[in-house]
């Protein structure tokens, strides 16, 4: 333990600590602004670079950044002297002379780390004026929308590319004041090896990352009378929607958004969780073929098109063993422009799908070519976030707090308890054991809860007896323990079965598009519980056992990994060049 | 030649010392001279002026006139009066020629070698004595009054020559601490010398040594900065143009020393001279057994590598270097942890520049007391400095600290060029600051210039004179550090470029008193909140041309004119009595603004000048006058 006083306090703090750490537990929030620490994800952001923490410690000659700056034995600090206020005031001062002031018309706006920094130091002028960057915004991809003009360099969105996920595609770049997060050779970001898991975009405190923003196009399909516009909600969005509104981290807001989303004038109103049951029957079918046909094991999931594009790019080589399933939400636009549009007679060209989606990777993955229906439609049209979707429950007035619950339409509304843990790191993995276990065994699963799959560890174990068999499973969220998982795949040293990965880490209840956690990660795993809560509310916990699902394949799909479904369900796989 | 035990060293020293000879009888030559050895600097800038050239027309004269028995022709390093290049020098009679042209090979050998005529016109006159022509390189003023320790070799040796190296003691240092030594001995003695970082902080570097010595054993590294950015500043080029020896055994001691095993030389890729010098010395001392596994026998291993710089200022800084060798961006990384904690790859890292290295084998042959008998309290030992700007002597001195500001200017660098006023020197490089004229009797040494707003930096030493304008300068300085940042923090990244900006209002007659408060508000901020020295440290132009030239400052602003005549925004160009009416200001005006007739006076139309100064270049008779 060290002893220091701060502000002439007495405080005791363990080895290693910040003065940042060390005042948290005087109850001195001392401001930052490119610090972020995630510690249950392991990501640290400690480049101390916008220098917005300073405070004075005796006998050091200049100011000391607070976030990087280790306590030792009779430390004085002290957080906001004349010269620390001053100089912290400057900084903020000089970051604004360098950013766009239209802060009434950001996308970021009341949800900027920056404009609840300016506010909070009560900086209303500007002394220091000149130059401003003037970079391009960028709008190469269909995920992430770049406008550099916004940028702090905090070098969050590095730190979490490179050493979190281990893609590396944003990086500092030039230098001097024309620094600026770019691509390698300024490829513009669609033509990188960008995954688009938008996790850049959920940590970076500016609106110089934001989503591809859908909502008017998504206002001008609802407003169109010749469409009938049917929506699905991903298992995440529900955990999640709720903070937007003030309601609690980790409320369940399923009801009141299939409420919100019929108020929004949707036609119907589906479930991708009923997709997710989908996908696991096609999943565990597939996973049975590989085992009894001497396929390709270790299987791994593919309901992630982030984890999808990174091993198209990361390891070409190893095409053939994900899964070839397509994502849940491709699989509900497969069904709802055949069997529903059918079922519901409603002419083809009619239907319009909009998903909501936790994830950002979600939109680039709706306009993956082979994603289209056999007449060449595209299987869903629209992808809007949690954040999108909460943007435009707000401007059309719905207190959504107040609203009644209801449920979702029939026939594609309805779940397991299976598919909404999809939202979860490891829920994949054990809603397929739930299915799997019973398939192989043709025994009942009694106790289905597999708890080592579940948490926000990076990478989760198990081996399972299913019969005589050990499977032995794991799970990575992450691209990075992904990529530590596979590099052991390629070098033959691990032995699984099947993994599951999600490139998020945490899973999708930390997706790109979810509302902002500005580093409280203590939402993350309530979100996680949330979920898992309502795994246990629902009647049916396995997939096999969705009465939608068994009637899907009776009146249109036939046998699980049928010719029809995998015409219908299964996909392909693109070699992509690492550059 | 594989050199085996530290014995061997020794004996092959006795052996090759004798190479040498001619070169250190300099003084005691008396009668005829039967033998001669004649160097050419084979420094970057002599070799620019032709000097390979020197060399092989006098190996030409020398074979022609068949004396290749008794005279010998070699390169060596720089001899530092780069403003009198190239040099030539003839031992043991330590003759001293300068300015020469390889069509003078001709003369010096017939005239000097076969006739012992000396060739005058190739002597340095004294300017002080015009007629005088000072023959030997010790009387001439540019040199009595350094003090080579770094720079010992430099000169002297023929830098590609292993054999010669090893004739100067080259590598005797090294010997003496793994068979004399233990590591704890030689940071005891580093610490003890008072050897302070040349490179521009300062810190002591037996006390850096010791940080690491003290990190539990494991994998260390040492590190040499080669990565001279100052501009301006070529003494770390110098040394390994002309010793790169001295710096590899430097590095093997602080690997001893600390307990590492490797190490690297960060060098920038302009320096093709030095990386070729230093590539070969590596390669030789492995070949002679100096370097790699178990050195001389004695159970101690290094090994040393190249990494080339790309050229970016920033990477001059210690966190900076180690990320550039590491594969990252060159950006500076907060400290603590220091290097010599955490540095390469996260491993104890000692970090010394060229110069630095370049004194260690000395101070280990010759003993800490020695050399902490040279300079001044708390700055022992001598530095060089880089000689350039307004003053007639422009080169590589290498001074004891202490020595006055006077001393190098007036003295050993002959005043200023073309008897203009003095009117400040400014030291540190873009790092350090400018000092007035009043204080040119301040003792150079490390804590006197913080005193007085500049720093000693790698040695930079550029003269101002009366016809530089200061707050230009203080712009000039600004505009390297702005272009040079690594961009990472706000402070320097945005600070300084407000502070240009600032800079550029008052040089354009925009100024306004609420402009000075700001400079210096923000100067004071910078200097508090970056994050590297570079960033720290890039104000200090600002602050102290604004401390010691506050009127100029002041005619900027508020008499909107620049007492130097330089800021041209706040000029009128006049033309004057002396106009001959050749219309040829006219001509060359891009703004058609003067106007006049033959054989009359000119006019311009200073609404519509654009102050390009065109008129005045072309003007024969130099009639335009800037008021």
């Amino acid at each position: 333990m060290v002893s220091l006083t701060i502000n002439n306090m007495p405080v005791q703090v363990e080895d290693g600590v910040t003065i940042l750490e060390a005042a948290r537990k005087l109850n001195i929030d001392i401001p930052t602004l490119c610090h972020l620490e995630l510690h249950d994800l392991k990501m640290v952001n400690q480049v101390a670079s916008c220098r917005v923490c300073v405070v004075e410690v005796k006998g050091r000659r200049n100011l000391a950044p607070a976030c990087a700056t280790q306590v030792f034995e009779g430390m004085e600090v002290l957080t906001h002297t004349p010269t620390v206020i001053k100089a912290r005031r400057m900084v903020v001062e000089l970051i604004l002379s360098n950013h766009p002031k239209n802060c009434l018309m950001c996308n970021k706006s009341t949800d900027c780390e920056l404009q609840n920094l300016a506010a909070s130091l009560g900086i209303f002028e500007i002394e220091y004026v000149g130059q401003m960057s003037q970079h391009k915004p960028e709008q190469s991809s269909r995920a992430i929308s770049r406008d550099m003009n916004k940028c702090v360099l905090c070098r969050r969105c590095e730190t979490m590319c490179s050493k979190v996920q281990t893609v590396n595609v944003l990086s500092a770049m030039e230098r001097g004041f024309d620094t600026v997060m770019g691509t390698a050779f300024n490829l513009p970001m669609a033509d990188s090896t960008c995954v688009n898991c938008g996790q850049c975009v959920a940590v970076c405190p500016t609106a110089a990352l934001t989503e591809v923003n859908n909502i008017s196009k998504a206002w001008d399909y609802l407003a169109d009378d010749g469409k009938i516009v049917i929506v699905q909600t991903a298992p995440a969005v529900r955990a999640a929607l709720g903070e937007a509104f003030g309601l609690p981290p980790g409320t369940n807001v399923t009801g009141k958004m299939v409420t919100a989303l019929r108020m929004l004038g949707f036609n119907k109103v589906f479930d991708t969780d009923f997709a997710a049951d989908l996908t696991i029957m096609e999943e565990a079918a597939e996973l049975v073929h590989r085992i009894k046909h001497g396929g390709t094991i270790p299987m791994l999931t593919s309901c992630c098109p982030g984890w999808v594009k990174f091993i198209e790019h990361q390891f070409n080589d190893m095409l053939d063993i994900p899964s070839s399933c397509k994502s849940p939400q491709q699989m509900f636009g497969a069904i709802a422009k055949t069997y529903l549009t059918q079922k519901l007679n409603i002419p083809l060209e009619k239907m319009v799908l909009i998903s909501v989606m936790p994830c950002l990777a979600k939109k680039y993955e709706a306009s993956r070519e082979e994603h289209k229906t056999p007449e060449g439609v595209q299987e869903v049209d629209l992808v809007i976030t949690t954040r999108e979707l909460a943007k435009m429950i707000k401007e059309a007035g719905i207190n959504f707090a107040s609203l009644a619950e209801s449920d979702f339409d029939d026939p594609m509304g309805a779940s397991t308890g299976a598919g909404v843990i999809f939202g979860a790191s490891g829920g994949v993995l054990e809603a397929a054991l739930r299915t799997a276990y019973e398939w192989i065994t043709g025994q009942k699963l009694e106790k289905v809860d597999f708890t080592s799959l579940r948490g926000l560890d990076g990478i989760k174990e198990a081996t399972v007896k299913i019969g005589d068999m050990d499977v032995n499973v794991a799970a990575a969220s992450g691209l990075g323990n992904a990529r530590h998982l596979l590099e052991c795949v390629r070098a033959g040293e691990c032995n699984y079965h099947v993994i599951e990965i999600m490139a998020c880490p945490g899973g999708c209840i930390d997706g790109g598009g979810q509302p902002y956690h500005h580093g409280n990660i203590g939402i993350l795993q309530k979100r996680t519980n949330a979920l898992y809560q309502a795994d246990r509310d629902k009647p049916v916990r396995k997939s096999h056992e969705n009465p939608y699902i068994q009637q899907l394949y009776q009146e249109f799909l036939g046998e699980p990994y049928s010719e029809k479904a995998k015409e219908l369900l299964h996909t392909t796989y693109t070699k992509r060049e690492l550059m | 030649m594989k050199i085996s035990t530290v014995q061997d060293l020794k004996n092959e020293y006795q052996k090759l010392a004798s190479l040498l000879a001619l070169r250190r009888e300099e003084d005691a030559v008396s009668g005829k001279i039967n033998k001669r050895e004649i160097l050419v600097c084979g420094g970057t800038g002599c070799m620019s002026s032709d000097s390979q050239e020197i060399l092989a027309n006098l190996r030409q004269e020398i074979n022609d006139a068949g004396l290749q028995d008794t005279v010998s022709a070699h390169i060596s390093g720089c001899f530092g009066f780069c403003e009198k290049g190239p040099i030539v020098k003839i031992f043991p009679d330590g003759v001293f020629y300068i300015e020469v042209q390889p069509a003078d090979a001709r003369e010096i050998i017939d005239s000097h070698i076969k006739g012992n005529q000396l060739v005058r016109r190739l002597l340095y006159e004294d300017p002080a004595n015009p007629g005088l022509h000072l023959a030997r390189q010790h009387e001439i003023p540019f040199y009595k009054k350094q003090l080579r320790i770094a720079l010992r070799n430099c000169g002297l040796i023929n830098p590609e020559s292993m054999e010669e190296c090893i004739a100067a003691q080259g590598y005797q240092a090294l010997g003496k601490c793994l068979s004399e030594y233990t590591p704890k001995q030689v940071v005891d003695i580093m610490k003890a010398s008072g050897l302070r970082g040349r490179g521009g902080g300062g810190f002591p570097t037996g006390v850096k040594w010791e940080a690491a010595y003290v990190q539990p054993m494991g994998k260390k590294y040492v590190v040499c900065n080669a990565d001279e950015g100052d501009p301006g500043a070529f003494m770390d080029r110098s040394i390994l143009e002309g010793d790169s020896h001295s710096i590899i055994e430097a590095m093997a001691i602080a690997a001893y020393a600390i307990g590492a095993n490797e190490g690297y030389v960060y060098i920038r890729a302009e320096y093709p001279l030095a990386i070729k010098r230093l590539s070969k010395a590596i390669s030789d001392a492995s070949d002679w057994g100096l370097l790699g596994d178990n050195i001389m026998n004695t159970g101690f291993s290094f090994n040393l590598k190249l990494q080339y710089g790309a050229g970016a200022f920033v990477c001059g800084e210690e966190t900076a270097l180690l990320r550039s060798i590491e594969g990252g961006r060159g950006e500076p990384t907060t400290k603590p942890p220091f290097p010599a904690q955490s540095g390469l790859w996260g491993y104890p890292t000692v970090i010394n520049n060229v110069e630095t290295y370049a004194n260690v084998p000395p101070i280990i042959l010759r003993g800490a007391e020695w050399f902490s008998g040279i300079g001044s309290e708390k700055s022992k030992g001598t530095k060089v400095f880089a000689l350039a700007g307004k003053i007639n002597n422009v080169g590589l001195v290498e001074v004891p600290m202490g020595i006055t500001l006077r001393e190098i200017i007036y003295e050993i660098g002959g005043g200023v060029k073309n008897g203009k006023a003095f009117k400040a020197v400014q030291t540190g490089g873009p790092s350090g600051g400018c000092i007035d004229a009043s204080n040119i009797d301040t003792r150079i040494d490390y804590d006197n210039l913080i005193a007085l707003g500049s720093m000693m930096g790698s040695g930079g030493m550029i003269v101002i004179d009366e016809d530089n304008c200061m707050v230009d300068i203080a712009k000039f300085y600004l505009d390297f550090t702005v272009d040079e940042s690594c961009g990472k923090c706000t402070p320097c990244r945005i600070g300084n470029k407000r502070l240009y900006e600032l800079l550029e209002d008052l040089t354009q007659g925009k100024g306004t008193p609420e402009h000075l408060d700001k400079l210096k508000t923000l100067s004071q901020i910078i200097k508090d909140t970056a994050l590297c020295g570079l960033g720290q440290t890039a104000p200090n132009p600002v602050l102290s041309t604004m401390r010691y030239f506050a009127d100029e400052y002041h005619a900027h602003v508020h008499d909107k004119t620049c007492p130097a005549k330089v800021c041209t925004k706040l000029l009128n160009f006049v033309i004057t009595e002396a106009c001959i009416g050749c219309g040829r200001c006219a001509r060359g005006c891009p703004a058609n603004c003067i106007s006049g007739e033959l054989r009359k006076m000119f006019v311009i139309d200073q609404a519509k000048c654009i102050k390009c100064g065109a008129c005045q270049d072309a003007c024969p008779k130099q009639a335009v006058a800037r008021q």
